[in-house]
């Protein structure tokens, strides 16, 4: 295969708690730290290893969003990919949209493969992969945790509610990764500054000729309700007489 | 008016309870009742089933080879096809409606809401992103259908009711043959399904061994529990991957939920917050997991473990 495609979302990062703010209108993300998302990290992994195994020539990294992207894709570069693209938009993106910005680069570029992550972990939407093989009408296999490309095929054992399930696709196609695929290598320092070097190519939405604007109104923001304030006990005695006072032993 | 459109999910044989859920969820639409659409091949049985859950008003059965398996990309051109009559498309949360709606949806040129946890009008739903920390309220425009995914946990099952008719229908559009199916291999055995048992007994790396969840499974027999796990556990082999609850694995609601050794990071906690009762045990008195449980016992789960039992008699 020549040419694997991978989206790195740019994401508050996992381990930063966020706020609601106040007034309900969004989520307080400035000054916060941010981070590849998480599963996309892994999807570059997977599209390096199967570089480094002689399998494609080429991995190409994409992310659609603010200028600051470009520091995620520097990441992505660090890691080893050969080349970045950055679509520049500021505002909120639905997965359809992205989906549609994906589909107009993937063809422009003749990808043989899209790995992206089974979900982004901002929205938690888990549909851009799924969106994106629909557009584009090729395979798409989800929840991968083993990915296996032989020629013109890929073999992939993706996490189900009932346990593991394999499927045989034809490439080109999109996958999409489960936390359990591999786990990413760090980036070292002569790297980030090898990846100084490496472009990164800008391409507009407008010469995808995707209109962006989101369909769905979001119109509040709530944090969690809270939970009731538990109680500690101190020995599996009081454990039991709770558990009977609350009725949930029967 | 109003037309909603259920996609059943099942195992070939049984229907899966999450579409009963659906069915509720569908019922505060307020759109009278829902048509079911059952795609399979010799799934009869499960049309039968689906026609029996309160709130269907009819069951569609496609009924063909190619839908064996339920494939996305096999399934989506069909359930596109017919979902241009209705004006709400909805699927299960689980990975089966996560895998086939997005394809549906963009088939159709329409955004989905992922994970409805509560209807607040016929196109305004309230749903989790960040983990479960923000809870946003979004709308379908009226120009839209509604599709989106309903989050099992949010929603209680759909009673049975007298049978509705089943109705074949066969979709013009064909099947691809890019996506071939291979197997499934399942660790679980013929325990209590994770996503809709009443009590879970869950256990994370604090239990050291696959041989050690050993202890916690023969304490879920004791109490017809399902039995769950951290990722960690999940990661370290312990278990295998559909035991898996938080975040990315699966969200549940049990009315009594027992954490053993598990920490109890954020996107474990996302799996939980609907229990109605969680239960930690863990030996470090600062374990996050206390903050959010209603009974919290610091203690060793090799020795509390056994002496629960001892107590059950
Ligand atoms: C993008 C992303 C998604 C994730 N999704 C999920 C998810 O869906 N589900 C999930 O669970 N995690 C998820 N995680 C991982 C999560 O961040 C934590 O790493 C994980 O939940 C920790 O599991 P744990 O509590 O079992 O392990 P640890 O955090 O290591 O905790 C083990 C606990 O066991 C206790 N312990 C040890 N021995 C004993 C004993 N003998 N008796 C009693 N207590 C004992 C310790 O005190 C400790 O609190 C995700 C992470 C990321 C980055
Ligand atoms: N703005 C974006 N830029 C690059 N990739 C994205 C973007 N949004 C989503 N993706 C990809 O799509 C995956 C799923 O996102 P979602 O459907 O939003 O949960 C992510 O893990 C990314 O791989």
């Amino acid at each position: 295969m020549d040419k694997i495609i991978v989206g790195l979302k740019r994401v508050v990062d996992y381990n930063v708690r966020i706020r609601v703010k106040p007034d309900g209108s969004g989520v307080a993300t400035e000054g916060l730290k941010m981070s590849v998302n998480p599963f996309d990290e892994i999807a570059l992994e997977e599209a390096l290893r199967i570089r480094e195994r002689g399998e494609a020539r080429e991995v190409v990294v994409v992310s659609i969003g603010p200028e600051d992207c470009q520091q995620q894709l520097r990441t992505g570069l660090a890691m080893g990919a050969d080349r970045a693209v950055h679509v520049p938009h500021d505002g909120d993106l639905e997965p359809l949209a992205v989906a549609r910005i994906l589909l107009g680069l993937v063809t422009r570029e003749a990808a043989d493969l899209v790995i992206l992550g089974k979900q982004a972990i901002d929205d938690d939407c888990s549909q851009t992969g799924q969106m994106l093989a629909a557009l584009w009408d090729r395979p798409q296999a989800t929840f991968a945790s083993k990915l296996e490309t032989s020629g013109t095929t890929a073999r992939v054992t993706r996490e189900v509610d009932a346990g593991l399930e394999v499927i045989e696709v034809d490439l080109p196609a999109v996958v999409t990764t489960d936390l359990r695929l591999n786990e990413p290598r760090y980036v070292k320092l002569p790297d980030i500054m090898k990846a100084k070097k490496k472009p990164i190519e800008s391409v507009t939405i407008a010469s995808l000729g995707v209109d962006p604007a989101p369909r769905l109104r979001t119109l509040h923001h709530e944090p969690p309700a809270p939970r009731q304030k538990g109680v500690m006990v101190k020995d599996v005695d009081q454990l039991m007489g709770t558990l009977r006072e609350r009725g949930v032993l029967g | 008016m109003s037309k909603v459109l259920v996609i059943a999910e099942h195992n070939g044989n049984h229907l899966n309870p999450s579409t009963a859920r659906c069915l509720s969820c569908a019922a505060q639409l307020q759109a009278g009742p829902a048509d079911v659409l059952v795609l399979g091949h010799g799934a009869e049985a499960v049309a039968r089933e689906a026609a029996e859950v309160a709130g269907a008003g009819r069951v569609l059965l496609a009924d063909q080879p190619a839908f064996a398996q339920p494939l996305a990309a096999m399934l989506a051109p069909a359930v596109a096809e017919l979902a241009r009559g209705y004006t709400h498309v909805l699927a299960p949360s689980t990975t089966f409606g996560k895998d086939l709606l997005p394809r549906v949806a963009a088939l159709l040129g329409v955004p989905q809401v992922s994970e409805v946890m509560s209807v607040e009008g016929p196109r305004k739903f309230r749903r989790p992103t960040y983990a479960g920390n923000a809870i946003i309220t979004v709308e379908v425009p009226d120009d839209l259908p509604v599709v989106a995914t309903v989050r099992n946990a949010s929603f209680k099952a759909a009673g049975k009711a007298a049978a509705v008719p089943v109705e074949a229908w066969t979709p013009t559009a064909t099947a691809p043959t890019h996506t071939r199916y291979v197997e499934l291999r399942s660790g679980g055995g013929d325990r209590p399904d994770l996503q809709t048992a009443r009590a879970v007994i869950s256990g994370g790396r604090g239990v050291g061994s696959a041989e050690n969840f050993a202890v916690l499974y023969r304490l879920a027999d004791r109490l017809g529990a399902a039995v769950g796990a951290s990722r960690a556990a999940v990661d370290a082999g312990f278990v295998p991957n559909e035991l898996q609850v938080g975040q990315t694995g699966k969200i549940i609601a049990p009315e009594v939920y027992f954490a053993f050794g598990i920490s109890g990071a954020i996107q474990h906690l996302t799996g939980i917050k609907d229990a109605g009762t969680i239960v930690a045990v863990n030996k470090d008195g600062d374990a996050p997991i206390f903050e959010v449980a209603d009974i919290g016992l610091v203690g060793d789960l090799f020795q509390v473990i056994p002496e629960i039992e001892r107590r059950l008699g």
